[in-house]
């Protein structure tokens, strides 16, 4: 992993952010279904070489902070017939979230 | 080689395996690796199986403080029993009479193969990868387990650098087990979520 500057961590574990609703091309690693989406940070998994770098053969550096981000299934799904404690829980790099006012 | 036609999946199987051959062959012509080391990796694939999560799992039942070291930190866990887990970082979920936890990979088929092994098919199929996060008492029915409602699901999309095992509940009347005894009650799908564990008979 060539260099070692890491993005400092813009949220805590508790936090409700947002996930961009954004359509890049490319490889991506955050799921359509949960774009635009809001969840509440579960904990942050430290900084790792971006994955979308990464797959063009860059360095993927910094470092982006890595999340899991826990979303109530009712609100990922409209149809979700499941109990309302149900959640999905997805990792998601920093660039991909937006705080939550 | 013609791309196939329709989109990526089950379908184009051949297309892609013949693609994976041709940029092997290129990469050992080009000397990155050697074939031999090609064989090697795949043996040492195979040889894995979801022994190695059982044994973690029989551990931790038997051992409260190891089951919080696990849950704390399932890499090192892995590793006090000498199991090698590479790069990528364990979490392991704990099941309760209240939590049923479940693990997919819906970009593609990330998978803790360091202690499970190489995934079932079903794992990486698009119905699986699909429909578990949407459904997943409709996909775990299917499997033969019908969580009660007041049971909660917790679905772990493994999008990114972790990677999930689950710690299933320990089976009715096996007071005063051993671990091997213990570990070989664990299932495969009990560690991806899809099962529970049956009372011991």
């Amino acid at each position: 992993m060539a260099g070692s500057e890491s993005l400092p961590p813009r949220y805590r574990a508790g936090e409700r952010v947002r996930v961009r609703a954004a359509f890049p091309p490319g490889h991506v690693r955050t799921p359509y279904y949960c774009r635009g989406h809001v969840g509440v940070v579960e904990r942050l998994c430290g900084a790792f070489a971006n994955p979308e770098e990464l797959a063009y053969n860059r360095p993927g550096v910094p470092r982006q902070p890595l999340y899991r981000v826990r979303f109530r299934s009712i609100e990922l799904w409209p149809a979700y017939d499941g109990g309302p404690n149900d959640v999905v829980e997805i990792e998601i790099y920093q660039h991909w979230l937006e705080a939550v006012p | 080689m013609s791309k196939p036609v329709g989109t990526a999946g089950e379908g184009s199987r051949g297309y892609y395996r013949r693609m994976q051959s041709a940029v092997e062959e290129l990469l050992i012509l080009k000397g990155l690796f050697t074939a031999e080391e090609v064989t090697r990796e795949v043996e040492a694939m195979a040889s894995r199986s979801y022994q190695r999560g059982a044994k973690m799992v029989a551990r931790a039942w038997v051992d409260p403080a190891y089951k919080a070291r696990m849950l704390a930190d399932g890499s090192a866990a892995a590793e006090e029993l000498g199991l090698e887990v590479g790069p990528l970082r364990l979490i392991v979920v704990e099941n309760t009479d209240r939590m049923h936890h479940v693990i997919v990979c819906t970009l593609c088929s990330c998978y803790p193969r360091m202690l499970l092994g190489i995934p079932p098919q079903w794992y990486k199929s698009g119905a699986y990868r699909s429909r578990v996060v949407r459904e997943p008492r409709r996909v775990l029915a299917e499997f033969g387990t019908r969580l009660p409602d007041e049971v909660d699901i917790r679905v772990h999309d493994s999008t990114a650098d972790m990677r999930y095992m689950v710690l299933p509940l320990r089976p009715g009347g096996t007071a005063g087990w051993n671990e091997e005894r213990l570990a070989a009650l664990v299932t495969r799908d009990s560690l991806i979520g899809v099962a529970r564990l049956p009372d011991a008979a």
